[in-house]
């Protein structure tokens, strides 16, 4: 399959787009693999891409029940930031960061990945002390953030709410400019590519209806179509993770499901150059513009458990209202589309990166709001973990087993509610 | 927009309602051992499909509820005060 570049893009320019080939085969499952991944939302098709381009495991199976990107890598927000509370948390996400820097020219796909930089407002004494400790965490762990004041936010966005009356006075805010968004579906269709040119097999179309398993140990799926034996089982499957890990008699999860909606505007012209977001109590709101000029937005999940794919009316009011809370020059636009996503809602709030009770089946899920920023730092430490039977440095502290330890990362101090985190 | 029939003021918006998760979780005795508590604090079963959950009236009669709701639909099953006394004392439902 032919590598992309500026003369590729010339060439096809004067033959009318007519020398293409398509972009990953559509083979046939195999009987067995070294390793198959359940889900082929982004973190499936990294993990996949890691175990054949960082360990050499090329006898891969993604298997995913309906098509690339269908879940939520293909209906978030976007937004890509490494500025967490918890340390160990910052690290892995900055290990993200470091790999989306360079992530286009690695997977010769264009994921149009754009540090625009992040602004997390705070409107209260006591929330600029949280950014202050959060700006510090991070100068620890040797990450750049800044803390502006009230008029260095005016400078950078003029048209916010800055008046007398305004719901949510701007005190200031933390600013990371490394951060910002990428493309969504194109994360999902370099990823696949790229581990499809590495021979990992790409099956579409193809639900897991159960994990089979002999003497405590994994060893294949049942699929629709038909059974595919493996050595090792990797599960990303998101939202869905309590459905499917029950397959493999694992009941009970620290998981729920929870919907999130997002919303995106009619295009405008250039209006917002960098990420806002911003959270008070009963309030929470971020949004972004897209690079076709959408106002990309979302707020607060539905606050009770679902499987169902669409929003419901409380939150499109919700953040209606957050939005012009601070950007009241929003109050004409009109909302194209909204959509709502399936989020696995841990009870800490913070991911599961772990060997399960069942030998060589490992589990990868409860990302909550915020996993899309992870996609390339969870596929490469998820790889290492199937590759290596044992979790490394970083992903020891995302372990299953960190509930009964007590050894929660919460960073919102949230306790085990998981709608709250 | 849900909308659950609560047993003391009737057919109302689910927006009337604060969620209070799932309503099958039993809480074992305060000297059980660590598993038990593990199970009952962080392990839910998360099912898709028929769920009982509870529901707090907050903007009504602020009794808790116990529904049955349909994770995957929305459906609303049965619906019925959580407070045992209340219960006996209303009746099971409207
Ligand atoms: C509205 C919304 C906004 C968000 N905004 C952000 C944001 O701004 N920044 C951020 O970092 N994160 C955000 N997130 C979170 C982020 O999108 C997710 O954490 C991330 O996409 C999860 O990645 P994934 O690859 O595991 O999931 P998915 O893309 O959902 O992939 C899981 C796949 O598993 C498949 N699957 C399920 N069951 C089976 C089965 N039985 N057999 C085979 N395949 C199966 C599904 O079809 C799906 O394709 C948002 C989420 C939502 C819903
Ligand atoms: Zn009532």
């Amino acid at each position: 399959m032919s590598h992309y570049s500026v003369w590729s893009v010339l060439r096809e320019g004067l033959r009318g787009q007519t020398g293409w080939d398509r972009a990953w085969r559509d083979p046939e499952p195999k009987a067995e693999y070294d390793v198959v991944i359940v889900g082929g939302g982004g973190h499936g098709l990294a993990t996949a891409y890691y175990l054949a381009k960082n360990h050499g495991i090329t006898n891969v199976a993604v298997v995913e029940k309906g098509w690339l990107g269908g879940g939520n890598t293909g209906r978030n927000t976007t937004i890509v930031r490494s500025n967490y509370v918890q340390p160990v948390s910052t690290q892995f996400y900055e290990h993200s960061v470091q790999l989306w820097e360079n992530l286009s020219h690695d997977l010769n796909y264009n994921v149009m990945f754009s540090q625009r930089g992040q602004l997390g407002l705070f409107h209260t004494p006591a929330a600029r002390d949280v950014q202050a400790k959060r700006v510090n965490t991070m100068l620890a762990c040797g990450i750049e953030a800044e803390l502006l004041d009230r008029e260095q936010v005016m400078a950078m966005v003029p048209h916010l709410d800055y008046s007398e009356r305004a719901r949510f006075p701007i005190l200031g805010a933390i600013l990371q400019k490394r951060a910002g968004t990428a493309r969504h579906d194109a994360v999902a269709w370099g990823f696949a590519r790229a581990a499809d040119r590495l021979g990992v097999d790409i099956l579409q179309q193809t639900p897991v209806t159960g994990i089979l398993r002999e003497g405590g140990a994994v060893t294949g799926v049942e699929t629709a179509r038909g059974t595919i034996r493996a050595s090792k089982v990797g599960v990303a499957v998101a939202g869905s993770t309590g459905h499917v890990m029950a397959m493999a008699g694992i009941e009970r999860l620290p998981i729920e499901s929870h919907k999130l909606q997002a919303f995106v505007s009619e295009p405008l012209k250039p209006l917002l150059d960098c990420v806002i977001g911003y959270g008070a109590p009963g309030a929470h709101f971020y949004i972004s513009q897209s690079d076709k000029g959408g106002m990309v937005f979302g707020g607060d999940l539905d606050f009770y458990n679902s499987y169902a794919q669409r929003g419901n009316l409380p939150i499109v009011q919700d953040v209606a209202e957050c939005a012009m809370a601070i950007m009241p020059c929003l109050g004409r636009v009109k909302l194209l589309r909204h959509w709502a996503g399936i989020m696995d809602m841990s009870m800490d709030g913070t991911h599961i990166m772990s060997k399960t009770p069942v030998e060589r089946l490992y589990m990868n899920a409860g990302w909550c709001y915020g996993g899309f920023k992870a996609t390339p730092a969870s596929g490469w430490h998820f790889a290492d973990l199937i590759a290596n039977d044992r979790p490394d440095d970083l992903t020891a502290a995302f372990s299953l087993d960190r509930f009964e330890r007590g050894y929660t990362i919460d960073e919102k101090g949230m306790g085990p509610t998981p709608k709250l985190h | 927009m849900i909308r659950i029939t609560c047993p003391f003021c009737g057919e109302r918006d689910h927006s009337e309602f604060s969620y209070g998760g799932d309503a099958t979780v039993d809480y074992p005795a305060l000297d059980a051992s660590a598993e038990e508590w593990t199970a009952a604090v962080y392990g839910r079963t998360n099912p898709r499909g028929p769920h009982k959950e509870y529901w707090h009236h907050l903007n009504g009669c602020r009794a808790w509820l116990v529904v049955e709701r349909d994770t995957l639909t929305h459906e609303i099953g049965t619906v019925e005060f959580a407070h045992p006394g209340l219960r006996a004392a209303m009746g099971d439902g409207a």
